[in-house]
């Protein structure tokens, strides 16, 4: 299936990270992400750059040819919102001396209560962290990671799931706020609840217009004016040009875009599972919403005789419809893996398919949406000349069971997931 | 309380059309007005409003009718009381939680509105809880079951804030026995106050803080005032609230209990210069209803519930019929969601107990409460000008066999009991059809993954 040119052999040798030469996948089915899928189309990349992409595409001389007739080519899969590339503490955080006074629980919002808004997702990044490698291998080539511990939590950033250096794997840092109003429980401290992490937010928001305001004073003429103390929390939340909020109820969804339109901030909702029943509510607003792939389940141990609520039940028949509804009304949408396992996240874009999502839109809802809902699609996202060549190879259509990954493409550099391990069954 | 819980009829109850803009004549009919007694006649409604009260009413062309068939109307119950339709409650992290407020967390599609709305409820006060000294900001809704956050607020009406005094705020958190076996806060860090001098202290000291506070934006904007460059101070959402009681632009609702503390707050809202609107529960409020009355705060009490806890004890179901011979604006409420739907039996024991007559026992949830909330011009009562917020009972709304059959608010019909029975085998059967499907989708899938190799 491929043929192998002089300049391939080289590429072959070369350690991933790089600068690879020149690759052309010939003759394949190829879903450019921000059109209709083209049938034999060509894709050439060069330097880890997509140069050409079409059906009359000349293949350059240099190039190293992938035979593309039983191939599908995607642009490479983004995970919307994610925590891969970032290590999941493995090692417990020690047990302090039992005499050692605990940190005084926060008494108001001056206390910035878990709040890290200065992290980046970036600088936390482990490239060598066992997530890259699933998530490769299960067609990924792009994680829009987050931090995602706290009401603050950090901002995010566009990676690319190979690389060996942190900053190799970087395309765009400080990509927006992740927002969560999980509360941790009463004795500790303000808030205690949803009502006390919304009113935290609206004040650190105030708080970091007036801090704006008063540097900005102060840089125009420091003499005779007290200087603004310095506050890390409200550096990192006017960082980001965008916050993310939790939303996955209608109620939440017009609870959070009233909130971002208070806050004039630009809003992106994630979660999102009653879309089908708020799109309207979404399209008024502009707000985008990423998918979250885990789909509403009835809980494995839950009592059979417990009576559900007829929402429970029309919200879990509904959820996978909502991405068909979403773009039938023209919501701009993503998915994102919240903490499926990579290789049933293919699987469970096939739920939304099946409930009346057309294939390009759930291309486009993996790749360019994802881009242009975090603000990188200037250099990611689809396939078109210019942008950065992460591409997803598969041999046939990604969402059917039987298609396996072949390759996957990032930055030019090719990678081959490793073949599922045949254990003999039982 | 289950308040994820949806019954069968409510969830897919359609509404009748909005009926905004479009002329209605409830004829026929024994209308119970509470300030203008009673009247058997017609009520026009146009544009959401009562337009005219009458024997007989002109019917414009192409009106919509209902017949109320000799049944009563009254109007709509108002529950002073409320905590349904949020997602959240109480803030009970910190003393004073002026900064967190009710709307940020309504919940518009609680089952508990419907059910108010089939116990006659158009509007109520969803209050923060009692935990602290000084709880968070209320909100006013109408019971408006379909509509959006937004949608169900009364608009409008005056912002509230939520005060508490006693046993409630008095706690200090986990007994250390216990926060040793959850692991939360230790000893050290228990709230204050422990004791009700300390209640006062708290709600003293942050009444000192607005109004520093207050003083600090004065000077601002007289700098500004003379063209002074200067630079805005940090606007705080905790005093924000506390400055507008202070102004007059908020209304003060205070969970309270035993007469001396209902005095404390009294002579502490003299001393300090604020108002209070209502106290709330207020169950030794007959001791001290003259100076309730003196000071022009309202009570919102409950009829006979009581005993609960010991600050609760010394209570007598006359307490409603003595401050309201006293001269204290009196209203029913409920603090509770299943309460709520009876409200109009909670007014009639204040006849039996207290004997007031039937306009007296039917403005303790009507418009008493209105006046409490200050929306009396919209609410409250059937009069020319006011929302046409209606009930239609059966029989006497204050005899415990009357049933709700319509509610209207803005002139809109919210509640049909028939239309409610009519839909109940169909929402049945659609739940039915839904648990069948995804019973079946699971086997498969069960059997999927047994086919797929591991």
């Amino acid at each position: 299936m491929i043929r192998f040119t002089a300049a391939g052999l080289i590429i072959a040798c070369l350690a991933a990270g790089e600068v690879p030469g020149v690759l052309a996948i010939r003759g394949a089915r190829v879903y450019p992400g921000n059109g209709p899928a083209i049938d034999k189309g060509t894709v050439v990349v060069r330097n880890g750059l997509i140069e050409a992409v079409g059906t009359g595409v000349a293949v350059p001389a240099d190039a190293w040819v992938i035979d593309g007739a039983m191939l599908t080519v995607y642009p490479g899969l983004i995970d919307g919102l994610s925590t891969w590339g970032i290590p999941t503490r493995t090692t417990p955080t020690p047990a302090p001396p039992a005499l050692a006074p605990a940190a005084p629980p926060a008494r108001g919002p001056e206390d910035r209560p878990s709040t890290t808004s200065w992290i980046h997702a970036q600088d936390q990044v482990q490239p060598n962290d066992r997530s890259v490698t699933e998530a490769r291998n299960s067609g990924y080539t792009m994680a829009v990671t987050f931090p995602t511990a706290g009401i603050f939590a950090g901002q995010g950033a566009a990676l690319n799931l190979a690389g060996e250096k942190p900053g190799q794997m970087t395309v765009a840092g400080s990509t927006g706020m992740y927002i969560s109003t999980g509360v941790r429980g009463t004795g500790t401290g303000f808030p205690g609840s949803l009502m006390g992490v919304i009113a935290y937010i609206r004040q650190v928001y105030i708080d970091a217009d007036h801090y704006a305001a008063a540097k900005q004073t102060y840089q125009a003429g420091a003499r005779g004016m007290r200087r603004p103390d310095y506050d890390r929390a409200l550096e990192g939340v006017l960082e980001s040009p965008r916050i993310l909020l939790p939303a996955s109820r209608r109620v939440e969804m017009e609870r959070m875009i009233r909130l971002s339109a208070d806050l004039k901030r630009k809003a992106v909702l994630y979660g999102g599972h009653e879309g089908f029943r708020a799109a309207e509510v979404l399209k008024a607003s502009g707000v985008p919403l990423l998918v979250s792939l885990r789909w509403p389940e009835r809980a494995r141990d839950s009592d059979p005789d417990q009576k559900e609520p007829l929402r429970a039940l029309e919200v879990r028949e509904g959820a996978a419809s909502t991405p068909a509804v979403l773009a039938k009304q023209g919501v701009k949408f993503a998915f994102y893996s919240a903490g499926v396992e990579p290789p049933e996240l293919r699987r469970a874009v096939k739920k939304a398919i099946d409930a009346g999502l057309s294939v390009e839109d759930a291309v486009r809802a993996l790749s360019l949406n994802a881009a242009e809902i975090h603000g990188f699609a200037d250099r990611a996202g689809s396939i078109e000349p210019g942008k950065i060549a992460n591409l997803t190879i598969a041999d046939g259509d990604l969402f059917q069971d039987r298609t396996r990954i072949k390759y996957v493409i990032i930055d030019g550099v090719k990678y081959e997931p490793a073949a599922p391990r045949q254990e003999a069954t039982p | 309380m289950t308040r994820t819980r949806f019954p069968i009829a409510a969830l897919t109850l359609v509404m009748l059309a909005d009926a905004r803009g479009e002329d209605l004549v409830i004829r026929n009919a024994k209308i119970l007005t509470v300030t203008k007694g009673r009247l058997d006649g017609e009520i026009l409604v146009r544009d959401g409003k009562i337009a005219t009260v009458a024997e007989k009413v002109m019917t414009p062309a192409g009106a919509r009718v209902i017949d109320a068939g000799g049944q009563f109307v009254m109007p709509g119950i108002i529950d002073c009381h409320s905590h349904i339709a949020a997602e959240a409650i109480n803030e009970s992290s910190v003393s004073v939680s002026s900064m967190v407020g009710i709307e940020d967390v309504l919940n518009p599609e609680d089952i508990a509105i419907y059910r108010a709305l089939a116990g006659g409820v158009t509007t109520a006060n969803i209050l923060h809880g009692s935990a602290n000294s000084i709880g968070g900001k209320c909100s006013v809704i109408k019971m408006r079951w379909g509509k959006d956050a937004r949608g169900i607020l009364f608009e409008g009406a005056k912002p509230g804030i939520k005060f508490a005094l006693g046993e409630n705020v008095k706690r200090r958190g986990s007994a250390p026995e216990t926060t040793a076996r959850t692991g939360t806060a230790p000893p050290a860090f228990l709230r204050y106050p422990a004791t009700r001098m300390g209640v006062e202290d708290v709600i003293r000291e942050a009444f000192l803080e607005a109004r520093q506070y207050q003083a600090g934006w004065k000077e601002y904007r007289d700098k500004v005032a003379r063209g002074e460059r200067v630079q805005a101070p940090r606007r705080d959402l905790k005093l924000e609230p506390l400055v507008e009681v202070l102004e007059n632009k908020r209304l003060l609702h205070a969970h309270c209990y035993r007469s001396d503390e209902i005095l404390m707050l009294l002579r502490l809202a003299d001393e300090l210069g604020f108002k209070i609107k209502t106290l709330q529960h207020v169950l030794e409020g007959y001791k001290v209803a003259k100076e309730i009355a003196a000071h022009g705060a309202g009570a919102s009490t409950f009829s006979d519930w009581w005993a609960y806890k010991i600050e609760a004890w010394d209570a007598i179901p006359y307490n409603a019929a003595i401050m309201h011979k006293k001269g204290v604006l009196v209203s029913l409420n409920s603090d509770s969601a299943e309460l709520m739907r009876r409200l109009n039996t909670e007014a009639a024991k204040a006849m039996k107990y207290g004997g007031l007559t039937e306009d007296e026992a039917l403005a303790l949830v009507t418009i008493n409460p209105a006046r409490q909330l200050e929306v009396d011009h919209r609410a409250g009562s059937i009069e020319p000008g006011k929302d046409a917020d209606l009930v239609i009972f059966d029989r006497h709304p204050l005899s415990n066999y009357a049933k709700v059959q319509k509610v209207l608010i803005d002139g809109e019909v919210y509640f049909d009991r028939e239309t409610d029975i009519n839909k109940r085998a169909a929402t049945a059967a659609r739940r039915q059809a839904l648990l069948d499907k995804q019973r079946q989708q699971q086997l498969e899938q069960k059997k999927g993954a047994a086919r797929r190799p591991q």
